[in-house]
């Protein structure tokens, strides 16, 4: 059985203009020790994903149907208590902005004492700290840091606190949104690098949310490719890679800048993503895709498996019309 | 820096800003156009009679000599002599001062207990009925004046049910106070003097005398509390490191408090400050309302019978007061936030 | 520039009648507006809809409870008090308005100018907006009333000066973080000149904050005036005036006439509040709390 299966999810926001659909309909597979990335342009419904999978809407969201199977219970029916046990004990994230996820007014140290004894209440304070401490000297920072306040330090060190708050109950799953996306190139190398050992030394699951092919590229065994709160294309790395099948990846794969490439211009997608609030018939992305034919504005395609361990959501692979 | 190093720091600024809206007070009391003395004497008064006031006011030299002698006067404690009664400005200020620190400290409980609180609620239900609820009671309670509260709370409570006096302070003798280890204290605060001197019944109605002019006070600032910590916590609660302290399991109590309140309610603080060094300025139109003898009536009545050199000392004095009161919520504010000192 | 103006004028009566649609914060401004528009309509009408005149004496019995022929009672002077109430606003209805259009005159443009310029200009300005922000609002609006003397522009420079230093910091701070931010400068790297910059790039985007400041202190302005009106400092005490109704009708109330204070209050809980809920409404609306 998977770690984790989730299941026709759908997410929407109550907002000023009506209802806007984040998610609509998302459904994959993730087994143990496997890294799953999710990739997509901002406003995909990538992150709302990512929230879901823990049950931690904002208050103006909600998840309005699906299943989310994770170590085989429901995180979208467990009740508050149950739910509070799985968060940071199964499952942890960690956030896009380093300089927002750490408490201002707390010290290092009762970051991590706290959500230690928060799951475990035997735990003393200064057990907790020791424990933080060795977690720290894991991720190659100096146990001083935990009396330290956040503001005291950098970003590049406070990325480094985050994962080893996430990853300080041993969870089975870690979901990172955008990890390194505020940092700069030479500290994303060094989290990535990070991230990738603690894959295999921690026997990690881990799904990382991005919208920067490269980032995945290193890192992740599948790829998802989200668009318009739905999942276009879900494959193995090296085959979104090589062989890429639904227009709107092949696109974002020509984005990335090659520097061995002949060509000096950047290439980029004309148009802009659908306003999620508005219903729409059809494909999400008919409006910009270069190979759009009249039956992807009249119908939205559905995710399906074009050849083994390969999904694609697309009109032209799905036999036209046979369903 | 650590904290003490910035309480000293913060201490010895406060020095020079007193000095400088002392002297600012000072000027602006003699720029009026005219003389102040004249002014408030109006224009029929007597030349001779005039000038021996003055002389005896210290009002016939040179400025910079009064200048000189309001500065010494100042460091003893002397505010002066006072145009209406030819008393001394500050002995009267003291006098009057327990009324409104009581008045203060009531409704400041009364605010800080339903604007605080109804506030933290509503902001942890946004959207919902409760908080559209919450915020309606906020406007409209914001939309009632003072004085206006006042009088309907003395129409109900007063003259309708008769269960609460319609001002003053206390309906039998002024408590005299009590000895606290050999001591005899007369704070001038009603309550705590009755109780000093353990006379229950004294105790029991100054409570009573302060029920209806701090509801109605208390009331009417906890709107204005109401507000602002609705939007500070709404902002705490949507930060990212409370989304991501839910995240690793934390109790719910725990997010809210350690990482709701604590930063949500930092910036209510200073507020919360300012406006009781406000209230301790004189909330004139309560005092008015039910004949409450403190500073609010001083200064009101200072104004009316254009008694500038009482309206200077009282300027005086609540400028310190605010300065102190602005001292301490700085440094309380460093010691909670550890951003600023560091 | 006619078909520009035009395209302006356009969106923003949509905007009005979209208004409901942005959830509670919209509804609050419709509220507050059709309030505020009531009593408005009431003041300006008042002639044509009083049963009584309302300045007259002894229409009635004294101190008459409500009643049918007369809804509101009468006061301690014989005076019909619906009649009063009609035609009571128009006094702190000027007031209000005359303060909030200085304080705008006077805080916006400072606190552009202090926003925007270098410590030179700035510090000596904040320094006296901040002095005047510190002194007790009433104390200082009747220090001043009892200076300058009765009259509708007295008393409005009076509250007008104790909210000037509000409008000011509010605008000054909008403007320090508005002048960082790249838009402006992209319009100085082009050439743009100062009062260009101020007035068309920086202006129109601290307008939503001021709007709601002004809605509020219109509020406040509000329960100021009727507070000066209540210690005696009024303007004319032969008109109804709902602040003066509420000075005189302390008397009567400690003999039980309660209607003689109830009702001009709660004429100015209700005008008042009607500019508070847009007030609120506003910074609801025009806050972008939805975060993705």
């Amino acid at each position: 059985m998977a770690l984790l299966e989730v299941r026709d999810v759908a997410v929407s926001y109550k907002t000023l203009k009506g209802e806007l659909k984040a998610v609509q309909g998302v459904s994959f597979d993730l087994q143990e020790q496997e890294t799953l990335g999710i990739v997509g342009e901002s406003g995909c419904g990538k992150s709302t994903l990512g929230l879901a999978l823990l049950n931690l809407m904002p208050p103006l969201g909600k998840v309005t149907r699906g299943k989310i199977v994770l170590d085989g219970k429901d995180v979208l029916t467990l009740d508050k208590e149950e739910l509070r046990r799985v968060r940071g004990k199964v499952v942890a994230m960690i956030f896009q902005d380093p300089m927002t996820s750490l408490n201002p007014v707390k010290k290092i140290g009762d970051h991590f004492a706290e959500a230690i004894r928060a799951h475990d209440p035997q735990v003393s304070e200064e057990q907790a700290l020791k424990k933080a401490g060795e977690i720290l000297g894991q991720l190659g920072l100096s146990a001083d840091r935990l009396s330290d306040y956040p503001h005291q330090l950098s970003g590049g060190m406070k990325q480094r606190i985050m994962i080893g708050l996430a990853l300080a109950l041993n969870p089975k799953l870690l979901i990172a949104d955008e990890p390194t996306t505020s940092l700069d190139v030479v500290i994303e190398a060094q989290i990535l690098d990070l991230l990738r050992q603690l894959k295999g030394t921690l026997k990690l699951s881990m799904i990382l949310i991005t919208h920067n092919l490269g980032v995945v590229a290193e890192v992740a065994d599948k790829i998802a490719i989200m668009y318009g709160g739905e999942i276009f294309e879900l494959a193995d790395t090296k085959t979104i890679f090589r062989k890429p099948l639904n227009p709107y990846t092949k696109l974002l794969l020509k984005l990335v800048p090659n520097v061995a490439s002949e060509s000096t211009s950047l290439e980029w997608i004309p148009g802009s993503p659908p306003d999620l609030s508005l219903p729409m018939a059809g494909c999400k992305f008919a409006a910009r895709c270069p190979s759009a034919f009249d039956r992807c504005r009249a119908e939205a395609p559905r995710l399906q498996e074009v050849e083994p361990g390969h999904m694609v959501s697309c009109h032209l692979y799905d036999g036209g019309g046979d369903r | 820096m650590s904290l003490k190093s910035y309480i000293v720091t913060r201490a010895l600024l406060t020095i020079p800003t007193v000095l400088l809206l002392v002297t600012i007070v000072f000027l602006i009391v003699r720029v009026l156009p005219g003389d102040p003395a004249l002014l408030h004497f109006g224009k029929q008064v007597n030349p001779a009679a005039l000038a021996s006031v003055k002389r005896a006011l210290g009002l016939d030299v040179p400025i910079y000599v009064q200048y000189y002698n309001y500065m010494v006067g100042l460091i003893h404690g002397n505010l002066g002599i006072a145009f209406s009664n030819e008393q001394p400005v500050a002995p009267q200020i003291i006098s009057a001062f327990p009324a409104t620190l009581e008045l203060t400290l009531g409704s400041m409980m009364v605010a800080v207990l339903v604007g605080v609180v109804l506030g933290v609620r509503s902001s942890r239900r946004y959207g919902s009925l409760e908080d559209t609820v919450i915020r309606t009671f906020g406007v409209v309670i914001y939309s009632i004046p003072v004085f206006f509260l006042g009088l309907i709370l003395i129409a109900i409570f007063a003259i309708g049910f008769h269960i609460l006096p319609s001002g003053g302070r206390i309906s039998t003798v002024v408590p005299m106070g009590g000895t606290f280890f050999g001591v005899h204290i007369q704070t001038g605060l009603y309550t705590i003097d009755s109780l000093l001197a353990g006379n229950l019944g004294e105790f029991v109605d100054s409570i009573k005398h302060l029920i209806l002019p701090c509801t109605a006070l208390g009331l009417y600032i906890s709107a204005v509390f109401l507000r602002i910590t609705r939007s500070n916590m709404l902002e705490a609660l949507g930060q990212e490191y409370v989304t991501a302290a839910r995240a690793r399991g934390l109790k719910e109590r725990s997010v809210l408090y350690g990482y709701g309140l604590r930063n949500g309610l930092l910036p209510v603080l200073t507020i919360m400050g300012l406006e009781f060094a406000g209230l301790l300025g004189g909330a004139v139109l309560t005092e008015t309302t039910f004949a409450w003898n403190g500073i609010g009536s001083y200064i009101y009545n200072s104004i009316i019978n254009r008694d500038y050199i009482a309206i200077q000392g009282a300027v005086v004095f609540f400028g310190v007061i605010v300065a102190v009161v602005s001292l301490v919520v700085d440094v309380l504010y460093a010691y909670l936030d550890p951003r600023v000192r560091y | 520039m006619k078909e520009e103006r035009k395209s302006r004028v356009r969106p923003a009566i949509n905007f009005f009648f979209t208004l409901p649609r942005f959830g509670t914060g919209g509804k609050m401004v419709v509220i507050g507006l059709a309030i505020v528009a009531f009593l408005l309509a009431m003041t300006a009408l008042a002639p044509y809809m009083e049963p009584h005149d309302p300045t007259a004496l002894n229409v009635g019995p004294h101190d008459l409870p409500p009643s049918w022929s007369y809804p509101m009672g009468t006061n301690r002077l014989g005076q019909d008090i619906l009649s009063r109430m009609i035609a009571g606003g128009s006094t702190m209805m000027e007031v209000a308005g005359l303060s909030v259009l200085i304080c705008f005159l006077v805080g916006v443009p400072l606190g552009l100018l202090a926003g925007y310029s270098r410590r030179m200009i700035d510090s000596p300005l904040s320094l006296l907006m901040d002095s005047l922000y510190a002194f007790p609002g009433l104390v200082l609006a009747i220090a001043i009333a009892a200076v300058l003397g009765r009259g509708v522009v007295n008393l409005s420079i009076a509250i007008a000066v104790v909210y000037i230093p509000t409008y000011f910091r509010v605008v000054r701070s909008q403007v320090l973080t508005l002048k960082e931010l790249p838009f402006v400068e992209a319009v100085k790297v082009e050439g743009g000149r100062t009062w260009n910059i101020l007035f068309r790039q920086i202006f129109p985007n601290v307008l939503p904050s001021i709007a709601v400041i002004a809605s509020i202190n219109v509020a406040d302005s509000v329960i100021t005036e009727a507070g000066l009106t209540y210690l005696g400092l009024g303007v004319n005490a032969a008109a109804a005036d709902w602040g003066f109704d509420i000075y005189y009708g302390y008397q009567s109330l400690l003999s039980g006439a309660w209607w003689t204070v109830l009702f001009p209050g709660l004429m100015v809980v209700l005008l008042a509040g009607g500019f508070t809920f847009i007030g609120e409404g506003l910074s609801e609306v025009l806050n972008p709390r939805l975060r993705r």
